[in-house]
């Protein structure tokens, strides 16, 4: 045999596979810690470039028209409000002496002077804040009123004895196995017969309809993963079945909640096909007046894109303030306690 | 605290029937432990009892009152599951708070706070207070969920398995203590385990159930000792009963396929019959009546099992501390005659 060999160093004695999950940050394999660092790259990388779109929203909603079509476009330019003050402000063009009468005027306010830039005259404000204003009232209330209904059918079936369960549930689902845009005609023609034609309520009730399947389908599944026994414990503990409920099933649900919201937003701030069809002036939401932007004289990009910008806003805002909960809630499933 | 009283409980689920006419009764202040295998009906006797579900017939009396149909809150009684259930989105204090905050008593915080800190401190969990539950051990998991159930003075506790996914170390030092807890707050105890040393070192009376049947009642002596039933007889006792067909002839008692004799007692006894005897009452002696060769050597440093081969039937038997037998040897023992257990064909116990 031969004599001692002298104690191996650590590259010799450690692992022979790189360890890639360690909890001693000093000794991690290098090839680990390129791995680590390539895949947090190409994550950022990726999630650039699904932003490229948003930003140039932002860019150009704070373009004028003429930074707009600019050939090669800017990337830097003096930012002007042009965008928000057309779309929110209904306007007229000025005649050449128009402008310059105008221009004279010492007590011109500064929505005005901006007006004034582009050769127009503001008439009063647009309808396009109303139209938002709708959007909320609409995506909010029908929001609210699927995840609530949702969450209350999605309990009963998860924990009660409901004759013919299976289905129900189909036939909930059933719901949304044709294009809704292949109804939008019979439900003109219905909801002007009965009054609900261009109305907040006729919207509102659609879109909860649209949404309650998925809302209970969905929430159905996060109630099943939260054992009975909670609930029993609390049962016992000396709570009704409905306190049992708001103190902890809800709770427990908060994730699936929170991820229901965002979807059922999501589908009722986006829809187009029906906001058109069924609004006219009173209850007309923001996605169909978007493009109707386009057509008075020439494409205004900027204001597009400022009606864009203003539209995702509220969106971003309440995903943002659940993203917390919604990040286990979309890849619900995945992981397990 | 109250007796509790069934009466003829029968529990079908659709064609499976998991309770058929149990009845028994608990006295006030007493440890009641129900004993069966899995599958046995004593999850659903709780559940009936904490009104989770409801008999297909028969009545539950607290005291004499009909709870058929009083939903679990209005009972007034404990309950602490196999899988702890601790509510997960609260601290420890609001877990053992909670069902002193609930709407049927309304207790005022002053007046929780005491008692919280009370359950805590006899269960030894009063540094975990402010801990999330979700950061505890199975241990400590269970010691609050028990506290959750003594915080309050109810009429009975109900345990279900509390101890079963606990470690090997931990069921002994909480079996102690749950068993402490019991003594000195007197309280009614209905305690379900697949543990028949559970059973045994806790129990005031055990019932054992198979099948939806309870088949026995009785102490843990009585249950030990005499056992109603085959099934009883083995159910009970480490290592398990010696249990073989045995035949009389010309007043002798031969056990089948055996070597093993012994003289028939004075009892009127069928002519085939199954014999049991505890490891316990084999005893080696050199100058034991019957004769056998040690096939296994089971040493467990408080007593040593032996299996004994007398013919071609195994005998188990006990011996304290470690033994000097070895495999092979050829040894002489006896069996104590007046702890013999004599069953029917049919498993049941013959009074001799």
């Amino acid at each position: 045999m031969t004599a001692t060999t002298p104690r191996p160093t650590f590259e010799q004695s450690g692992p022979r596979l790189p360890v890639v999950e360690s909890i001693r940050v000093d000794r991690v394999h290098p090839r680990a810690r390129i791995a680590g660092s390539v895949r947090a790259t190409l994550a950022i990388i990726l999630s650039l470039i699904s932003l490229i779109p948003v930003f140039w929203i932002v860019l150009t909603a704070f373009k004028t028209p003429t930074d707009v079509t600019a050939i090669p476009p800017k990337l830097i330019f003096e930012p002007s409000l042009t965008g928000f003050v057309s779309l929110l402000s209904d306007m007229r063009l000025l005649s050449q002496a128009e402008q310059e009468e105008r221009s004279q005027q010492p007590d011109l306010s500064w929505v005005d002077q901006i007006a004034l830039q582009i050769g127009r005259a503001i008439n009063g404000p647009s309808q396009y804040a109303r139209q938002l204003g709708n959007s909320v009232i609409i995506a909010g209330t029908s929001t609210l009123l699927s995840v609530v209904l949702g969450l209350l059918s999605a309990y009963a079936f998860s924990r009660f004895n409901i004759p013919a369960k299976g289905d129900l549930l189909f036939f909930i689902l059933s719901t949304r196995m044709l294009p809704p845009v292949v109804v939008t005609i019979p439900i003109f023609l219905m909801y002007r017969s009965i009054g609900l034609h261009d109305t907040h309520f006729g919207l509102i009730m659609l879109y909860t309809v649209f949404n309650l399947s998925f809302s209970v389908w969905l929430l159905k599944g996060f109630i099943d993963e939260i054992p009975r026994e909670y609930e029993e414990a609390a049962l016992v503990d000396g709570y009704t079945r409905l306190q049992t409920f708001f103190r902890i099933v809800i709770p427990q649900a908060r994730t699936g909640i929170a991820a229901t919201t965002v979807f059922c937003l999501i589908f009722a701030w986006n829809e187009y096909a029906f906001a058109l069809m069924l609004t006219t002036q009173n209850a007309r939401t923001a996605p169909p007046s978007i493009p109707s932007i386009l057509g008075s004289g020439g494409i205004e990009w900027n204001t597009i894109a400022a009606g864009a910008l203003l539209f995702l806003i509220p969106v971003v805002i309440v995903t943002f303030a659940l993203r917390q909960h919604l990040l286990r809630g979309v890849t619900f499933g995945a992981v397990r306690k | 605290m109250s007796q509790i009283a069934l009466h003829h409980i029968s529990k079908h689920f659709k064609d499976i029937t998991a309770l058929d006419d149990v009845s028994f009764t608990i006295q006030n202040g007493e440890f009641f432990v129900l004993l069966g295998p899995t599958g046995a009906g004593k999850t659903t006797t709780l559940r009936v009892i904490a009104g989770l579900e409801r008999q297909s017939e028969g009545d539950i009396l607290f005291d004499g009152q009909s709870m058929n149909g009083v939903p679990p809150a209005e009972r007034d009684i404990a309950f602490v599951f196999q899988q702890y259930s601790l509510y997960p989105t609260m601290s420890v204090y609001d877990n053992l708070a909670f069902p002193l905050r609930s709407p049927m008593r309304r207790t005022p915080e002053i007046e929780i706070k005491p008692r919280v800190e009370k359950a805590a401190e006899l269960l030894r969990i009063q540094h975990l207070l402010e801990r999330k539950t979700a950061r505890l051990s199975g241990g400590e998991m269970q010691r609050v969920s028990i506290g959750r159930a003594i915080v309050r003075n109810p009429r009975i506790f109900l345990m279900d398995e509390p101890l079963s996914n606990l470690d090997a170390k931990l069921r002994e030092s909480l079996r102690v203590e749950l068993k402490h807890i019991q003594k000195t707050q007197t309280s009614t105890t209905l305690f379900v385990t697949h543990d028949q040393i559970e059973a045994l070192t806790m129990a005031d009376r055990i019932g054992v159930l198979r099948e939806g049947k309870l088949i026995q009642v009785g102490t843990p002596t009585d249950i030990y000792d005499r056992p109603a039933t085959t099934f009883v007889a083995q159910l009970v006792g480490t290592p398990r009963i010696n249990l073989h067909k045995a035949f009389r002839e010309n007043g002798t008692l031969h056990v089948q396929e055996s070597t093993v004799q012994l003289p028939a007692p004075s009892g009127s006894l069928p002519a085939e019959f199954m014999l049991g005897i505890r490891p316990e009452d084999v005893l080696i002696a050199p100058d034991g009546a019957l004769s056998g060769e040690v096939v296994l050597v089971e040493p467990l440093g408080v007593e040593t099992v032996i299996h004994l081969r007398a013919g071609a039937q195994t005998f188990i038997c006990v011996v304290s501390g470690i033994s000097h037998y070895r495999l092979g040897d050829q040894v002489r023992f006896d069996v104590i005659r007046e702890r013999l257990h004599y069953f029917d064909s049919n498993g049941q116990r013959l009074a001799l």
